[in-house]
């Protein structure tokens, strides 16, 4: 039997590459995160500037179809994603009072695949520049498009799609299996629950993005056919497929925000959340529409106007559970002790701005008005107010209020609020506008405009508020590293409602001590209120097992990452010692036995304080 | 004046498309007021007060008020629904090629004889207009005649492009091997700026065109020197213009037609003199022209057109060649 000592003894790097701990990972999703986010963001700001005035020559055309792919192709997979399944791994087990995930060494495999994935995608623009078709690569001009830029953007999705899909499945055994005595499925957190919703909608949407990207490389580097309409392909189909993953997928971007919110609302209007079922109910038929209307991406695609009608009305019906949860939000606040922290500020920011996005979405979801929204402005902004004033709102909140859980610290409230503001401001500037440029002629996606058809003024506020945005996230990081001080009052400084609060900050190893037993929902809360504010045991201090670290999530991604570069350059060679090194680390991943360690009772006494 | 706008519609289509959009934007608003209320009274009113400690009352929820909040919504959509359900279906009927029963109908109707019937083929990165019925290919301009239906059916050579006129009617995509429809009518004389909304490639953003609204006798007088130029109209008048056209056949002619003489791999020429712009987006002048002619990648990159240098065509060939072309009309 080995010791929690055993991991100290190798050096620290070797520990972050080889963690399985789910804490671990789900920082590492977060600084991974963090990182393309940036970079999409600095591709945005391009745009912005090359945007900024009429026939502006700042980037090339080429270069601008580029930095478009690329912006939405790594906001959507690999910023917001990984955000999210940030926290999921952080977040989840805590809550639901359980020691790690159910597959420690998979979530490992999962993070390490996203990361390999994000890398070749950007390695494209070292090799003659990233993927020019748009981060929906629709065909055929991603078939035909040159050089080898769509390679990357297929292969990079595919390896960082597995990861994806592995991370969802984790997600559903976890909380299905793993929840605290008492625990039932109606007294889970609300992001918990989006969680599992979340990772549902990934299981069923990624499969057909991985058959439409596969269908694509057929076609691009083993001369398919199946969008070559001379030789009998059909173009549309890839739409389909796309669609009937891409329209879920805005979903797996917006409900773990809502459940984001419905941890922080609640919280900061000390109220439990209102509606609990309502919420719940309302999110699994949010999942449940979200694979029904698809084909609204494509209502001037030519489906005809019965498609086009069924499609339309079972979109608006998603308006119906969505509105119930915003009542429920401002219902939660209603009659309670609002304390506006940054976490809040973000959390509540949301509200209008989410409704801005969500009434236009209803308005795009009219299908004969759709002919006049559909690519233009009015759709980029529709789109960002939901995903910005969405899911990143919901980022940030999440950011300031489990930061002091994750990283020990506080973030500076002060700096935090600044940040805020400039921050919605720079957001509303830049996205509002657009919604009138689109009506005013301007499509989505072109590299510039022509003076003189009142495009200009718009275009230049739009700019300015991309470069206030910018300007803010800088704050954000200088956050970061100025509060690292802010050390006390950590482990509960929100006066939490749910598990992860019942725990130390940072968190040790084994999260709980003991498995705490569950007696309401806001377990801890019910505890603070009910009993003496310390969670009950549901068993006995004994020794914890816990499981070893590994080095092979690391070696299988190579593999694949290697297979990937052969597939992209058409080398079989490459494809072969890829794929061998590939399953020859599964292949010992599979016969090597690992039992794991044990923690002593007495090193868990020590850690408490009372040994 | 050049009209650019969904917001200030020129024509039945867009008319009601517009009325629907203000529809929406109605029930919308008044969902955002009943919202940002309610918003704005909870964070005044529930903020919390310096020294206040005491602890909410823990709310499950309110089955009367769930109740409410989830069937006014759905008397809304209603609102919104119906009507765009109906004018779906209107604006469906268009006796496109995509829809065979109405096909038939337009064939045997009397009516049928008013529909004007445009093929608008996309390209990398410029507009071709067929009218099958007519016998004209045209360039770039679509010329249309007032107070007419005219039914435009949608195809591309290459990849998917998206045909848009956003004060006569709604997009509608340009798909290889499948043929769209849609219609669209212009009550009043005008020029309607066109652009192409589905990325298409590096110079997708100048892939515009422009629809020309005119009186039917001049749309007449137009189609007929179109299918068939006069020799008064395609033969140069002058020297220089002569000397044009000779260059012009030994360098153009493989793809831009001149009635029905030329090849179809870039748009036709025959009533180019007509234009108000170049390649879609420059100024009609004879600098610009000169430039396109002499570069025209660096101006819209990855389009089809070779570059013609000084030793392809001399400087003073170009001068010919620039006096042809401006005299190629057909509505003088």
């Amino acid at each position: 039997m080995s010791n929690s000592t055993a991991a100290s003894k190798k050096s620290v790097l070797y520990d972050w590459l080889t963690t399985v701990d789910h804490k671990k990972i789900g920082i590492m999703y977060f600084f991974g995160g963090l990182f393309f986010f940036t970079i999409a963001g600095i591709e945005a700001m391009l745009m912005r500037i090359q945007l900024m005035f009429p026939e502006m020559g700042f980037v090339g055309e080429q270069t601008f179809n580029e930095l478009l792919t690329m912006h939405g192709t790594t906001m959507l997979f690999l910023a917001a994603m990984p955000l999210f399944f940030a926290f999921m791994n952080f977040v989840v087990p805590l809550q639901i009072g359980a020691r790690d995930v159910a597959f420690p060494f998979i979530n490992s495999l999962g993070l390490w695949l996203f990361i390999f994935g994000g890398i070749i995608l950007n390695i494209s623009w070292m090799t003659g520049g990233g993927p020019d078709a748009g981060w929906t690569a629709y065909t055929p001009l991603s078939t035909t498009s040159g050089g080898h830029g769509v390679d990357y953007y297929v292969m990079g999705l595919q390896v960082a799609g597995a990861g994806t899909l592995m991370s969802a499945i984790n997600f559903l055994v976890t909380i299905v299996n793993m929840r605290a005595p008492g625990m039932s499925m109606m007294r889970m957190p609300l992001f918990t629950w989006t969680t599992f919703v979340t990772s549902m909608l990934i299981l069923f949407a990624f499969p057909a993005l991985t058959i439409g990207l596969l269908l694509i490389m057929l076609d691009r580097i083993f001369g398919g056919a199946f969008f070559d309409v001379a030789l009998g392909g059909n173009v549309v189909i890839y739409q389909h497929l796309f669609w009937i993953f891409g329209h879920p997928e805005v979903y797996i971007l917006i409900l773990p925000a809502f459940g984001i919110f419905s941890e922080v609302i609640p919280t900061f209007a000390k109220k439990r959340l209102f509606g609990y079922t309502a919420m719940v109910f309302a999110t699994m038929i949010i999942g449940f529409l979200g694979f029904m209307v698809w084909a609204h991406h494509m209502f001037t695609v030519g489906m005809g106007p019965v498609a086009n009608a069924i499609f339309a009305v079972a979109t608006m019906a998603i308006a119906v559970p969505t509105g119930i949860k915003i009542f429920n939000w401002l219902l939660t606040l209603w009659g309670g002790r609002i304390k506006f922290t940054t976490a809040n500020l973000f959390a509540l920011a949301f509200i209008p701005s989410f409704v801005l996005g969500g009434v236009t979405g209803v308005q795009l979801a009219m299908s004969a008005a759709d002919y006049q929204f559909h690519d233009t402005y009015f759709v980029v902004a529709h789109f960002h107010y939901v995903i910005i004033g969405g899911s990143v709102l919901g980022i940030f909140s999440a950011t300031f209020y489990w930061w002091p859980k994750m990283f020990g610290y506080r973030l500076s409230e002060t700096l935090g609020k600044w940040f805020f503001w400039l921050f919605l401001i720079g957001f509303h500037l830049t996205f509002f506008v657009q919604h009138f440029l689109g009506l005013m002629g301007m499509p989505r996606r072109v590299g510039s405009y022509l003076d003189g058809q009142g495009l200009n003024e718009m275009n230049f506020i739009s700019s300015m508020g991309a470069f206030l945005m910018g300007f803010a996230f800088i704050l954000l990081v200088i956050n970061v590293l100025v509060s690292r001080k802010n050390t006390d009052n950590v482990q509960d400084p929100w006066d939490g409602r749910t598990l992860e609060w019942a725990t130390t900050s940072p968190v040790q190893e084994y999260n709980f001590a003991q498995t705490p037993l569950v007696r309401d929902l806001d377990a801890f809360w019910y505890e603070k209120m009910e009993g003496d504010g310390r969670m009950k045991a549901a068993e006995p201090l004994d020794d914890i097992h816990m499981p070893n670290g590994s080095i092979l999530p690391i070696f299988i991604s190579l593999g694949f990452s290697i297979l990937a570069f052969g597939v992209i350059y058409s080398q079989w060679w490459l494809m072969i010692v890829g794929g061998v090194f590939m399953f020859s680390m599964m292949f010992i991943r599979s016969i090597k036995e690992d039992h794991g360690y044990h923690i002593p009772v007495s090193e868990i006494k020590k850690e408490k304080g009372e040994g | 004046m050049e009209n650019l706008s969904a917001l200030d519609p020129r024509g039945p289509v867009a008319e009601m498309q517009l009325d629907l959009i203000m529809l929406s934007l109605y029930v919308m608003i008044f969902v955002i007021i009943v919202v940002f209320a309610i918003f704005t009274y909870v964070l005044v009113k529930f903020r919390e007060k310096p020294g206040d400690t005491h602890i909410p009352k823990q709310v499950h929820g309110n089955r009367a008020l769930e109740f409410i909040w989830t069937v006014i919504p759905i008397i809304l959509l209603l609102i919104l629904a119906v009507p765009n359900v109906m004018t779906q279906f209107t604006l469906a009927d268009s006796g496109g090629a995509d829809d065979d029963v109405d096909q038939e109908l337009i064939d045997e109707d009397e009516e049928a004889e008013d529909v004007v019937r445009i093929e608008a083929h996309g390209h990398q990165f410029w507009w071709e207009f067929i009218y099958p019925d007519l016998d004209i290919n045209a360039g770039q301009d679509m010329y249309i005649p007032t107070d007419t239906r005219v039914v435009v059916e949608l195809e591309a050579s290459d990849v998917i492009h998206s045909f848009w006129v956003p004060a006569l009617a709604g997009k509608t995509d340009n798909v290889p091997g499948i043929t769209n429809s849609l219609w669209l009518e212009a009550p009043e004389e005008g020029v309607y700026y066109g652009k192409c909304t589905e990325l298409c490639g590096a110079s997708h953003w100048l892939m515009d065109f422009k629809v020309l609204a005119v009186d039917p006798d001049t749309f007449d007088t137009w189609a007929e020197n179109m299918a068939e130029p006069d020799e008064e109209l395609t033969e140069p008048e002058g020297e220089v213009a002569v000397e044009g056209r000779e260059v012009f056949e030994n360098n153009c002619i493989q793809c831009h037609a001149v009635g029905d003489e030329g090849g179809p791999v870039g748009p036709n020429f025959t009533n180019f003199g007509e234009r108000t712009v170049i390649a879609g987006f420059l100024d009609y002048n004879e600098e610009n022209l000169v430039d396109w002619i002499r570069d025209p990648d660096s101006l819209k990159p990855d389009n089809e057109m070779p570059a013609f240098d000084e030793n392809t065509i001399s400087d003073d060939e170009m001068d010919a060649l620039v006096e042809y072309v401006n005299e190629l009309k057909v509505l003088e």
